[in-house]
């Protein structure tokens, strides 16, 4: 079937499904989110006003059997950056948006009633009801009711009390095969969604498929890319560790940021490894391997249970465990997980709430370690929405200002993520420059600066470091389109076949025939998009800046500082 | 001279996470890898004191080497 623009609009609830736009055509999950917001959204707007729109979007080969082609793209201009915003995540709602024949769905307007809605999508139909049940609750009763309700292979896209809460940390949740959640986690785009009054969106593509122009090119393409993937060692190792793999790494680099920000190595790193954490798996009957969505060969998700063999979290992620334990100086694996599960529940981005728990460690809200007083004011404060609760849910600057703490790890108020950009100097590139805030995904140069893919760049130096990023950058731009899961570049950065197999699947759904400039002038396309709508927004060169700190303290071991000057970094944008 | 090795993922099985190993003369990073049984192919990253190192570095005195298999993530 012919694909369709789903639009929603909150205000007086009618629904439209157009043809797809002749210039949008060629997109696909950020591309195709950003362009529609650069088109359609007033980049002065008010995030949470009713000029904002939420656009989400499968990517390019999403709903084909194409292997981990499962991410989905959330859009729209963010509350906790202000600039333009594109997170995503796995789960099973890409694949069956894209079944339903759905290019992208754009939710646009607000009630002016303060009710509630849900909206089902399926081939050619959209109904939007009032919601009154599942206001309030969590995401996960949310996913089960909604199972419950409509059935218990749709897809649920849904948010839990802190984007009912409009709180800036508050993510976009996306149930996976097993009811549990992926998240669009960056730059509060849950508070977006609630601000439309949406609760959750269920995707039902019946016996919808997508139509493959050449299904023979399509199959062969498939299986070299596939192979690609599943040689590549790093694929195999984030298998067996997940992505947790990187603690020890990273600590041993001096790159582990620790103590809010204020030590590149932490004492209690190997309880919180990768490593352990394998083990805990197994002694716990819990499962090393889970993939997010049906066709990833990769399967870095995982089950962990707790020390009475009980489910406890899945989705450990790395930078999860990094900001919780490391940043807060926690070194239990179990408390880390029984937050983690909390910050799924509730629908909060697990790193910016961490680093928000860490600035509010330095402030003294808390003890530095205080694990339970973690999940403490994640059930008693944030989940109620306290005066407590709504700060560290409103993101690290916010409880920076609030408490008067002047080493807040923020870009364009984003928290840092999990690599000291002192000591891995080509990520605070990437963080420094990011249409989207700090953000490791946006250009991973931890790749070449630590883990010697796609060559080598010593990460204390500051050469070749902004030329990294950039390349990387505008790869990721164009891989973040196709609906494929970032954890391709690994085998692309190193495994010749990889790319132009990947060239050669789009080309097959599509019957197209793009080359790999072309894939780079997407890339390119879409990262000026953003900065043009950020530009507009108010924001300049000023603000691709790290926070001052970062130049004024040395980090040990290394005791290095943030030295890139100004005009260096606004090299990024010469292309 | 002492040296520390230490190792991750899967190269600790049915090795060790951290040793430290008494060396009589100059010996190369490489050379220990060898030692250890571990096959160089395999090998993604190794740092001397938390500095990323070739595989022909000499070891000194008091230094840490780690070695870890090819990883990622993210």
């Amino acid at each position: 079937m012919a694909e369709k623009i789903y639009r929603i609009n909150m205000t007086d609830l009618s629904t439209r499904i157009e043809d797809v736009p002749e210039n949008w055509m060629g997109h696909g999950g950020r591309g195709l989110t950003s362009t529609i917001i650069a088109a359609e959204v007033e980049p002065t707007c008010h995030p949470l006003g009713p000029s904002n729109k939420l656009v989400i979007a499968p990517g390019l080969l999403s709903g084909t059997p194409a292997a981990n082609s499962g991410r989905l793209s959330v859009g729209a201009k963010s509350p906790l950056t202000g600039t333009i915003k594109e997170a995503n995540a796995g789960g099973t709602a890409a694949q069956l948006l894209a079944r339903c024949g759905c290019k992208a769905v754009i939710i646009e307007g607000q009630p002016t009633t303060g009710k509630w809605y849900n909206i089902t999508i399926s081939p050619g139909k959209i109904i939007v009801n009032e919601e009154t049940e599942l206001i309030g609750k969590g995401n996960f009763a949310t996913a089960e009711a909604v199972g419950a309700r409509l059935g218990e292979k749709l897809g649920v896209i849904s948010i839990g009390p802190a984007g009912e809460m409009k709180m800036a940390a508050a993510n976009v949740s996306i149930k996976d095969p097993d009811f549990r959640m992926r998240s669009a986690g960056r730059g509060g785009l849950g508070a977006v969604m609630g601000s439309k009054g949406v609760k959750f969106i269920a995707i039902d593509p019946q016996d919808g498929k997508v139509e493959i122009a050449n299904p023979e090119a399509f199959k062969a393409a498939n299986k070299a890319f596939a192979k690609a993937l599943v040689n590549h060692p790093i694929s195999q190792g984030l298998g067996q560790y997940g992505t947790n793999v990187l603690v020890n790494i990273i600590n041993e680099s001096g790159g582990l940021p620790t103590r809010n920000f204020t030590q590149g190595q932490f004492e209690g790193h190997e309880k919180i490894s990768g490593e352990t954490m394998y083990d805990l798996i197994q002694e716990r009957g819990g499962k090393p391997k889970h993939g997010c969505h049906p066709g990833c060969v990769i399967q870095c998700s995982q089950v962990y249970n707790d020390a009475d063999k009980k489910y406890k979290t899945s989705g450990f992620e790395y930078e999860s465990i990094w900001a919780m334990g490391a940043d807060c100086c926690v070194d239990d694996l179990d408390m880390i997980a029984e937050a983690d599960s909390l910050m799924d529940d509730l629908g909060l981005d697990s790193i910016e709430t961490s680093v928000a728990m860490g600035v509010a460690m330095e402030a003294g809200v808390l003890q530095f370690g205080d694990g339970a007083g973690i999940c403490r004011i994640l059930r008693d404060e944030v989940s109620k929405g306290t005066g407590l609760g709504r700060i560290i849910g409103g993101g690290a600057a916010m409880v920076g200002k609030s408490f008067g703490v002047a080493r807040v790890p923020v870009v364009k108020n984003q928290a840092i993520p999990a690599y000291d950009p002192r000591a891995i100097k080509g990520i605070g590139i990437t963080y420094a420059t990011s249409t989207m805030g700090a953000d490791h995904t946006m250009g991973y140069s931890i790749a070449t600066n630590i883990l010697n893919v796609g060559g080598s760049v010593d990460p204390l130096s500051k050469e070749g470091q902004v030329e990294l990023s950039r390349n990387l950058q505008i790869a990721t731009a164009a891989i973040d389109s196709t609906g494929m899961c970032l954890f391709i570049a690994f085998a692309a950065l190193d495994d010749e076949t990889c790319l132009p197999a990947l060239i050669d699947l789009i080309n097959a759904r599509f019957g197209l025939s793009l080359t790999g400039d072309d894939v780079v002038n997407l890339g390119k396309y879409i990262l000026k998009t953003e900065k043009a709508f950020n530009d507009a927004a108010g924001f300049s060169k000023e603000d691709d800046r790290l926070p001052e700190f970062f130049s004024l303290e040395k980090l040990p071991p290394h005791n290095v500082v943030w030295d890139f000057s100004g005009a260096e970094i606004d090299q990024f944008w010469n292309f | 001279m002492k040296v520390e090795v230490k190792l991750f993922a899967y190269f600790r099985d049915n090795r060790f996470s951290v040793k430290t190993f008494v060396f009589a003369g100059n010996i190369t990073v490489e050379e220990i890898i060898a030692s250890l049984d571990i096959n160089i192919e395999d090998v993604g990253v190794t740092m001397i004191n938390g500095r990323h190192c070739k595989l022909d570095a000499l070891l000194r005195d008091g230094d840490s080497l780690g070695i870890f298999p090819m990883i990622g993530g993210g």
